[in-house]
C-alpha cells in the first residue's frame, strides 16, 4: 500500500471528473440543472449500490459476475413473495433482502470451500441464478404495487431522490469498513497476498464469505430500489449490470489483479461514467451508442492502470 | 496433476488410459444416449427426423464456437465476448451478400474480420497481461452496442440462394452438421499431433514452464485467439444462414451456452487439459436438453436454470478431481 500514489489516482480521477463536469457545463445548459443532475444521481444508485461491493470483492483479488442476475432473481422474489406467497410487502421486502444475501452466501461457499476461481464460479451463478428467475417467473411480471412503495424508487427527501440517500449512507459506511477497521485491513492484505495473509492469521475464507455475501445484499437493496422505478418486476431486470459496475470499480483506480482500490475511487468512477452517458445522451447519442464507449473506456482504464502497476515495480 | 495427453498414466491397458484420458468425454456421450433413450421412450416424436435434424443442424454453430472457446480456455483465458462476434459476424455476411457483392466474399470478408478482431484481443492479453475477462467484457458492450447502433436492428432478408451455406444439404444431410464433425475432427488432431496445438497445453498449464521450454506464450495466445476468431466466424455463418432471416442483434446469452459447452466437455477451467471433442458433443447434449424440455412438457424458461447448475456441477467435479491427483 503506497499511499502518495493512491491519492494521485484519486486526485487524477477527481479532476477528470471537474474537467467532465464543465464540458458537460459548456457544451448543454440542461447539464447543469439541479433537476438533470439530481436525476443523474437517481439513475445512479443502483450501480453504484452494487459498485460498493464490487469493490471489495475486487480488492481482495475476486470477481462477481453474477451481480446483475442476483438483482434479476431477488426482484422477482420479491414480486413472488408479495403477490403469490400472499406476504405484506415490507415482509417481502427483508425476504427478498435476504434472499440476495443468501445468493451472494452461495457464490462465497463455492469460491471458498471448492476452491473455484471466482471468475468461473460467479459465471455458473450468473446462468443459474438469472435461469431461476426466469424459471420462477414464466416470464409473467408483477405489477400493481402499492403508492407508498414507489417512494423507495421515485421519492424525494428534503429535494433529494430517496436512493441517492441510500447510496450516499452506504458509501459512508462501506468507506469507513473498507479504510478504517480491521476487516477493510484484511480485505487489503487477502486481495495483496493471500498465502501471507493465511499465514498471518487474517481469517482469509470468512472475509471472503462476508464480502460476497454483503455484495449479494446490496444487489438486492438496488432490486427493491429498481422495482420501486420502474413500478414493475422483471426476470430481465439487471441484465448486464456487472459490466457497469466493474467499469466504475476499475475506472476509479482499484487493481483487478487485487489489494488496491478504495471506495472513493469507486465513487468518482461511477460519477464520471454517469457524466459520460448523460453528456452523450445529451448531444444526440443513442443508448446503444453509449455502451460502446463504456466498453472503450472500460479497456482504456485497464490499460492505463496496468501500465501505471508495471512502471511501479508492480 | 494429469497432463492434456494421454502419454501420463503408464502402465495401465490400453483401455484403462482411454477411459482416464477421455472421461467426461465419454460421461457426456452417456448422457447423450441415455437422454435420447429416455425422452425417446416418453415421447417418440422426439425421435423424428425432423426434431433429430434441428438438433444437430440447428446448433451445430454452437458446437462449432466452442471449438474455438475449448482452445481459449485450455490456453488459460475466457473471451465473454463471442456471442456478440458472432452477431455482427452474421450481420456483416448478410449485408455483404444482400449488397450484390459475389458470394466468396460475403463469407470470407467476415471470417477474416473476426479473426482481425480476435488478433487485437488477443494482443491485448498477450502483452499488457490485462486479465480476458475484462478485455473481453468491454469488446462485448463494444460489438453489441456498436451492432445495434448500426444497425438499428433491422433485419436482413431475400438474401441469395446460394449464399445460404448452412442449408446446403449433402446426401440429404444439411451442411452444418459436416462443418460441425469435420471442424471438430480437424480440431482435435491440431490439438493432438501439431506443434502449436501441444504449445497451447502447455502455454495453458504452466506459462512459465512453456516459456522456459523454449515456447513463447505471448504469440501462443495471439495465435489462439486468431484461431478462435476463424472458429467464430464459420460459427457466424452458419448462424446467419440457417434462418431465411438475419436479426442483427446478438443472441442473447449465446457466449455463455458455448462456454458452458466447452466446460461440461471436459475443458478445465484452470487451463491446460481437456479436448474439443468433448465440447462439440456437450453442445449437442445441451440441444437435446432444451429439446426434450419442449417434448416433456417442462416450460423452457427452466433451460437456463438447468445449464447452470450443469457448470456448476462439472466444476465442482473438475475441483474434486483435481484435488484427489494433485
Amino acid at each position: 500500500m503506497n499511499l502518495p500514489a493512491l491519492l494521485r489516482h484519486e486526485t487524477v480521477l477527481a479532476l477528470l471528473v471537474i474537467i467532465a463536469l464543465a464540458t458537460l457545463a459548456g457544451l448543454s445548459d440542461r447539464f447543469f440543472t439541479a433537476e438533470n443532475l439530481l436525476n443523474q444521481g437517481r439513475l445512479m444508485a443502483e450501480v453504484g449500490l452494487v459498485a460498493l461491493g464490487m469493490t471489495f470483492v475486487i480488492v481482495t483479488g475476486g470477481i462477481d459476475l453474477s451481480v446483475g442476475s442476483i438483482l434479476g432473481l431477488t426482484a422477482i422474489l420479491f414480486g413472488v413473495f408479495w403477490q403469490n406467497v400472499g406476504m405484506p410487502l415490507p415482509v417481502a421486502m427483508v425476504a427478498a433482502l435476504a434472499s440476495g444475501t443468501l445468493a451472494g452466501v452461495g457464490n462465497g461457499l463455492i469460491i471458498t470451500r471448492f476452491k473455484v476461481p471466482p471468475l468461473i464460479a460467479t459465471l455458473a451463478t450468473l446462468a443459474l441464478y438469472r435461469g431461476l428467475a426466469e424459471g420462477i417467473s414464466q416470464a409473467r411480471s408483477v405489477r400493481g404495487y402499492p403508492e407508498w412503495f414507489f417512494f423507495f424508487g421515485q421519492g424525494e427527501i428534503l429535494d433529494v431522490p430517496v436512493q441517492l440517500w441510500v447510496l450516499a449512507i452506504a458509501t459512508a459506511i462501506c468507506a469507513v469498513i473498507l479504510g478504517l477497521t480491521p476487516f477493510g485491513r484484511a480485505t487489503y492484505a487477502t486481495g495483496a497476498n493471500e498465502v501471507a495473509a493465511r499465514f498471518s492469521g487474517i481469517r482469509v475464507d470468512a472475509t471472503k464469505l462476508w464480502i460476497y455475501a454483503g455484495t449479494g445484499f446490496l444487489a438486492a437493496l438496488a432490486a427493491i430500489i429498481f422495482v420501486s422505478r420502474v413500478t414493475t418486476t422483471r426476470s430481465d431486470m439487471g441484465t448486464g449490470l456487472e459490466l457497469d459496475v466493474i467499469t466504475g470499480v476499475v475506472l476509479g483506480g482499484t487493481s483487478i489483479f487485487g489489494g488496491r482500490g478504495t471506495i472513493i475511487g469507486t465513487a468518482l468512477g461511477l460519477i464520471l461514467i454517469q457524466a459520460l452517458k448523460n453528456g452523450l445522451a445529451l448531444s444526440g447519442v443513442k443508448g446503444d451508442g453509449t455502451i460502446v464507449v463504456i466498453g472503450i473506456v472500460l479497456i482504456i482504464a485497464i490499460l492505463v492502470s496496468a501500465i501505471v502497476d508495471r512502471s511501479r515495480g508492480g | 496433476m494429469s497432463t492434456a495427453v494421454a502419454a501420463v498414466s503408464p502402465g495401465r491397458s490400453p483401455f484403462g488410459r482411454f477411459v482416464s484420458s477421455y472421461g467426461q468425454e465419454i460421461v457426456v456421450l452417456g448422457c447423450i444416449a441415455a437422454l435420447f433413450i429416455g425422452v425417446g421412450a416418453v415421447n417418440p416424436r422426439f425421435l423424428s427426423n425432423t426434431n433429430i435434424n434441428s438438433i444437430f443442424a440447428g446448433n451445430a454453430y454452437i458446437a462449432v464456437a466452442a471449438i474455438g472457446m475449448s482452445m481459449i480456455i485450455i490456453a488459460g483465458h475466457i473471451d465473454v465476448s463471442v456471442g456478440s462476434l458472432i452477431g455482427v459476424i452474421a450481420t456483416i455476411a448478410g449485408t455483404l451478400a444482400v449488397g450484390g457483392y459475389p458470394i466468396w466474399i460475403a463469407w470470407l470478408v467476415p471470417v477474416l474480420f473476426a479473426m482481425a478482431v480476435n488478433a487485437g484481443v488477443g494482443a491485448l492479453v498477450a502483452y499488457t497481461r490485462i486479465p480476458s475477462i475484462v478485455v473481453t467484457l468491454g469488446m462485448l458492450s463494444i460489438l453489441k452496442g456498436g451492432l445495434i447502433s448500426a444497425t438499428a436492428g433491422a433485419w436482413i432478408t431475400d438474401m441469395p440462394a446460394d449464399f445460404m451455406i448452412a442449408q446446403k444439404r449433402v446426401f440429404g444431410i444439411p451442411s452444418a452438421v459436416y462443418f460441425m464433425v469435420v471442424l471438430t475432427i480437424l480440431a482435435a488432431l491440431f490439438m493432438r499431433y501439431s506443434d502449436f496445438g501441444r504449445a497451447i497445453y502447455a502455454v495453458g498449464g504452466n506459462s512459465e514452464a512453456a516459456r522456459a521450454a523454449g515456447l513463447n506464450p505471448e504469440r501462443t495466445v495471439v495465435g489462439v485467439f486468431v484461431l478462435h476468431g476463424f472458429f467464430a466466424g464459420i460459427a457466424g455463418l452458419l448462424f446467419a444462414t440457417q434462418l431465411q432471416v438475419i436479426q442483427s442483434t446478438v443472441p442473447p446469452n449465446l457466449e455463455l451456452t458455448v462456454i458452458t459447452a466447452s466446460v461440461i466437455g471436459g475443458v478445465s477451467i484452470l487451463g491446460g487439459t481437456g479436448t474439443v471433442i468433448g465440447s462439440t458433443l456437450a453442445a449437442i447434449l445441451f440441444a437435446a436438453i432444451g429439446s426434450s424440455l419442449i417434448f416433456l412438457n417442462v416450460s423452457a424458461y427452466w433451460l437456463r436454470a438447468v445449464l447452470g447448475l450443469m457448470i456448476l456441477a462439472t466444476v465442482l467435479a473438475d475441483m474434486a478431481r483435481r484435488r484427489r491427483t494433485l
